[in-house]
């Protein structure tokens, strides 16, 4: 079992993805039977806002955990997960942004843009949902090629911007009980964090390297991938 | 929801809510006489409605707007003691004992005094008003209150010249309510006038029968020109002052929440926008109306005033 899980067979992980893939879908269909039996309280425009923004935020702090989980764990596999939750996570803001738009402000674009330019709630909100586009515009293999690795990181890097816009999002947005933006908050950052913490010791281990023995130079290949 | 309202009833088929509700209040009306106070002793849900039923006298100061769903009046609430979920209150507010209730009126009074709940109703004759609620949040409801007006209890204690407001203070008991948020206990307060003003009630019963606790039971205010936190629930003193008392909204964010809190389409609050509002059960939203529709009763209170400085 072990040794499976640790490099599972590529029928494993289509299972896996599969299961993922449910499990993502599940608040939505949630959603949509709720809506459709009524049964979403007495503010059920209120209520799909709400849960789809939160499943947003969930999604994105769940695709950011990934990279962690992978290095605790040493599933490394687990990466191949990791496009399709941060996918799951455009599409709930997808949801989020339209349900506000059409269910929330029916198209009233004046209001809107009021509200995009004066509730900061609504523009910081807005700011992560922009910024979340190009990551899922190039979020395929294709993508990825054409920009080259580097570039490709370099932009995706903005989802660390992104969920700290929508931590913001949401802490403003309350009017007094701070706690769940509290705990989401505390969530992002330790996953910050430990990037962080990660990053310095990289630095640390790159600076104590003893040079290469000299019958060695040049015949090393590095198998560390780059961070 | 509405847009699931099947097409091929047509709509002369539907009984508007607020015509079955008013029948039902006439069917009850016109049954056995109950006495209020029996009637309120438990506050019973459920089963035992039929039996709690309020005998109240209508109101020409009722609007004839479709009520809300009852479920909405009872489920959906700000009654932050108990949690900051709509859906806390509902859930909570059975530990709050509502039997026995004393309430102090004091202050800058001729006649201080405590009154028993019980008392309370039977001061004066409980009247149906069915008024428009907006919430600072954006939504709204239409809810036949049951109460009297403010200014028949205030009679009895005989305010003093001096008196130029009146504080609300409500229950807290931390044992069964929250800690944070807010800085308990909940208080509230109105200039003389508005407090005097004949629409502004005393409720103690909603849908005809006694206030559900987590509607404010057993005795809440209800201003309906103002943002329904203005409104506070299990009131425990109600005291007259010279200097306008502090307020727990404003208290908590003064920026946002004004004294006066009057609804004001034309006054954004930075979070909400004021302009529109959704009524409860239905999707698209409405404009919202100045005072909450109230301006012809109110706003000869304000005359004067820099309502975007007095928000
Ligand atoms: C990545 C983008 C976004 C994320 C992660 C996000 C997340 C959230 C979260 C967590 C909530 C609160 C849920 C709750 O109260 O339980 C929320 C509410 C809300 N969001 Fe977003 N949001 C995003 C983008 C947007 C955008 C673009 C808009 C509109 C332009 C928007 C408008 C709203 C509104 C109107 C609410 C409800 C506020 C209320 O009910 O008081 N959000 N969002």
């Amino acid at each position: 079992m072990n040794l499976s899980l640790r490099s599972p067979s590529a029928g494993t992980i289509v299972a896996f993805k599969a299961i993922v893939f449910a499990l993502c879908l599940l608040p939505a269909v949630n959603l949509a039977l709720g809506w459709q039996a009524n049964a979403l309280g007495a503010n059920p425009i209120e209520t799909i806002t709400r849960a789809s923004g939160e499943w947003t935020l969930r999604l994105l702090l769940i695709t950011l955990a990934v990279t962690p989980l992978r290095r605790f764990s040493g599933l490394h596999w687990l990466l191949r997960l990791r496009r399709m939750l941060g996918l799951f996570a455009f599409a709930y803001a997808l949801g989020h942004f339209a349900i506000y738009l059409w269910l929330d402000q029916f198209f009233d674009w004046n209001a809107i843009a009021l509200d995009i330019l004066d509730r900061p709630f609504i523009t910081v909100g807005f700011a992560a949902f922009v910024l979340l586009i190009p990551l899922a515009a190039t979020s395929n293999s294709f993508a990825i090629r054409r920009l080259g690795g580097r570039r490709w990181q370099s932009l995706h890097r903005s989802v660390y911007a992104i969920a700290i816009f929508a931590v913001v999002h949401f802490w403003w947005l309350v009017k007094a009980d701070i706690g769940r933006p509290l705990l989401y908050a505390s969530i992002l950052a330790v996953l910050l964090g430990l990037r962080g913490w990660w990053r310095e010791l990289e630095r640390r281990r790159q600076l104590s390297v003893p040079p290469p023995a000299k019958h060695l130079e040049k015949k090393v290949i590095r198998l560390v991938p780059r961070q | 929801m509405l847009i699931h309202k099947p097409a091929d009833v047509p709509p002369s088929e539907i009984t508007p809510r607020s015509l079955f509700e008013r029948r039902r209040n006439f069917l009850a009306r016109s049954g056995t006489g109950l006495v209020a106070g029996a009637a309120l002793w438990h506050g019973l849900p459920g089963a035992a409605r039929a039996s709690t039923r309020l005998q109240t006298v209508p109101s020409a100061l009722s609007t004839t707007e479709p009520l809300s769903e009852r479920d909405a009046v009872t489920g959906y609430n700000n009654f932050y003691e108990f949690g900051t979920d709509k859906a806390d209150p509902a859930r909570n507010a059975h530990k709050m004992e509502v039997r026995p209730w004393t309430v102090r009126v004091e202050g800058l009074v001729g006649k201080p005094r405590r009154f028993d709940i019980d008392e309370l109703l039977r001061l004066a004759p409980l009247e149906e008003r069915i008024y428009r609620l907006r919430c600072v949040e954006g939504w709204s409801m239409v809810v036949p209150w049951v109460g009297f007006p403010l200014a028949a209890l205030l009679k009895e204690v005989e305010p003093l010249g001096s008196a130029k407001y009146v504080e609300f203070v409500t229950h807290y008991d931390p044992k069964i309510m929250i800690r944070d948020v807010l800085d308990w206990p909940y208080t509230e307060g109105l200039r003389l006038d508005e407090a005097l003003h004949p629409l502004t009630l005393l409720a103690v019963g909603v849908y005809g029968e006694a206030l559900p606790k987590q509607n404010g039971a057993p005795l809440r205010l209800v201003v309906p020109w103002k943002y329904g936190f203005k409104s506070a629930k299990s009131i425990v003193t109600i005291r007259l002052t010279e200097k306008e008392p502090a307020t727990a909204w404003n208290k908590f964010a003064p920026q946002e929440y004004g004294f006066y809190s009057n609804v004001n389409p034309e006054v954004r609050h930075p979070r909400w926008s004021q302009a529109t509002e959704r009524r409860i059960g239905e999707l698209r939203k409405r404009p919202t109306q100045m005072f909450n529709g109230y301006a012809e009763q109110v706003a000869s209170l304000y005359q004067g005033m820099d309502l975007k400085k007095f928000y």
